[in-house]
């Protein structure tokens, strides 16, 4: 397995954490002050960095990206990343997928929607990977998968465990067959790596749906989310067209698919490193 | 025939169903309802009977027949508790040694607020875990539809084969148009980016056989069928699930 070093990673040697909002058409963004879009109240860069992405007023989580998740979960310079070089080629010829994917690199500055690699969460060495909302909004194509799988067999080899950050609308649809195909190869690497007595622990992001839900995000022996992540097969709007019906709005909230009992826990952004390093450490076999 | 037309052949009235499948290919059909946790998800018709002389477990999505069986099966979508009765009779077969035969022909996995309610991903995710290493022969065949995760959850196997004028897709023509180009009349347009026919996948490798719709259909079926569980009783059985994780782990092209 070859490992990949990114040159210019803000993780190696830069401890310093630095956040930015994305921009998107609805904000009102200066360069100082952000306005939270649910209590409108306005907040400074650094009010909005020291609590990680979420609006210190009214509790509302904001998206941020794979690197920036990373910064807050790897103990500092401890990430080393795999296969960043991989791209996705256009096999299907897919009108319009090509530009699309221009797109999504330049706005993510990712090569795909997903980014893997090995770190220490609060010294105890893992295998990681963490999903990008602003690649296609972490659609998952045959790279996506391709990545996953070769970390999950990475881990399973040097008995590491995996924690995964899920965020995603689905699986690709300009790779057709290939990126459902994904859903199955990454399970069973996901099985195997289990099947070695090897621990993986996932959280669901806002949002976690279809075919992402329907493999790697729902076969974890952990399952945690972020508070209100929407976590759901099918989205409220195909839903809405398949049985005619309004769907209520909390129904595939993660509060509600916890009550449900498909997840563990919800976990608060700001606590998420601790817990997770505290359960990495509870998994680590005990010898007598 | 253009892709599109191979939709409408998949979906078309009077198709052969799975329950024609099983009733032409197999002998001494015996069905066995339920998942054992909830409920029987009459989409999903799960059962033993004989290949031959093979005792087989054979599992098939539903659309069927008349008006009300098709509202019965709720046109072969099926529920979490589908998938889970499915997947129990696959550990049965795993058990005594029995191989699966699958049949797939559905829309999609149903998209329902119960359905959700119930874990329809984790349903789904928790079958693609699970048949990646099911210590059995496994084949699936695709009749009809071939609808996304739905399909996909029941057609994780050692084979995937199709008939000609099936479909296999990780979305409907419909919802790609809708969703790419906010115009759901651009269908054709879809189905031919999507590479959805029984041609494009077997060039894609995505599946090992293309079975001829004429009336020699259920013999070839059940000869290849034979041919292939005999080969396959026969292997290892950790040489047997290896080949299947080979099978998925080719699959998907990156630079």
């Amino acid at each position: 397995m070859m490992l990949f070093k990114k040159p210019k990673n803000s993780l190696e040697g830069n401890p310093k954490i630095q956040f930015k909002l994305f921009k998107d058409k609805t904000d009102t963004l200066s360069k100082e002050l952000f306005t939270c879009k649910k209590c409108k109240k306005a907040y400074s860069e650094k009010e909005l960095s020291e609590s990680f992405n979420v609006c210190p007023f009214c509790n509302e989580y904001y998206r941020i990206s794979a690197r920036e998740r990373l910064d807050i979960l790897c103990d500092s310079a401890s990430f080393i990343e795999h296969d960043s070089e991989l791209t996705s080629v256009n096999i299907l010829g897919f009108e319009g997928y090509d530009e699309k994917l221009s797109e999504a690199k330049k706005q993510s500055k990712e090569n795909e929607s997903v980014v893997c690699g090995v770190c220490n969460i609060e010294g105890i060495k893992t295998a990681i990977f963490v999903m990008d909302p602003f690649f296609m909004m972490g659609s998952m194509g045959s790279v996506t998968g391709e990545k996953i799988t070769r970390l999950f067999e990475y881990a399973t080899d040097n008995k590491l465990p995996v924690v995964g950050y899920c965020v995603s609308g689905g699986a690709r649809m300009q790779e057709g067959i290939m990126s459902l195909m994904q859903m199955a190869k990454v399970s069973a690497a996901v099985k195997r790596h289990s099947d070695a007595n090897n621990p993986y622990i996932c959280i669901l992001t806002d949002p976690t749906s279809g075919g992402v839900t329907a493999s790697f995000a729902m076969q974890a022996d952990i399952i945690l989310s972020e508070p209100g992540a929407l976590v759901c097969f099918a989205g409220p709007r195909v839903i809405e067209q398949t049985i005619k019906k309004k769907v209520p709005d909390d129904i595939q909230r993660a509060e509600c698919v916890m009550k449900n009992g498909f997840i563990d826990n919800i976990i608060g952004r700001k606590s998420q490193k601790s817990y997770i390093g505290k359960l990495l450490r509870m998994h680590m076999r005990y010898e007598a | 025939m253009n892709a599109y037309d191979h939709v409408l052949k998949a979906r078309s009235k009077g198709r052969y169903t799975s329950i024609d499948f099983i009733k032409e290919v197999f002998t001494d059909f015996m069905e066995m309802h339920g998942d054992r946790r909830f409920k029987d998800d009459p989409a999903v018709i799960c059962g033993l009977a004989y290949l031959s002389d093979i005792p087989c477990t054979v599992i098939g999505l539903e659309k069927g027949k008349d008006n009300n069986d098709k509202q019965k099966r709720n046109f072969g979508s099926a529920h979490p508790e589908g998938y889970q009765k499915a997947l129990r009779q696959m550990k049965l077969a795993e058990k005594f040694n029995r191989p699966v035969i699958m049949f797939v022909d559905t829309p999609g996995a149903f998209c329902g607020i119960e359905a959700e309610q119930r874990g329809q991903g984790h349903a789904i995710a928790e079958n693609l875990y699970e048949m990646s290493a099911i210590k059995t022969p496994m084949l699936s065949v695709l009749i009809g539809e071939g609808g996304s995760g739905g399909a996909l959850a029941l057609a994780v196997a050692d084979e995937v084969w199709m008939l000609e004028n099936a479909i296999y897709s990780v979305i409907s023509p419909e919802g790609c148009a809708s969703i790419l180009w906010k115009d759901s009349s651009k269908v054709k347009q879809a189905s031919e980016n999507l590479k959805l026919t029984a041609e494009n996948l077997k060039s894609l490798d995505v599946i090992e056989k293309i079975f001829k719709e004429d009336e020699t259909l259920f013999k070839r079926l059940r000869d290849d069928m034979y041919e292939l569980f005999k080969r396959n009783l026969k292997l290892d059985k950790d040489e047997l699930i290896k080949k299947r994780y080979e099978r998925y782990r080719r699959m998907g092209n990156v630079k």
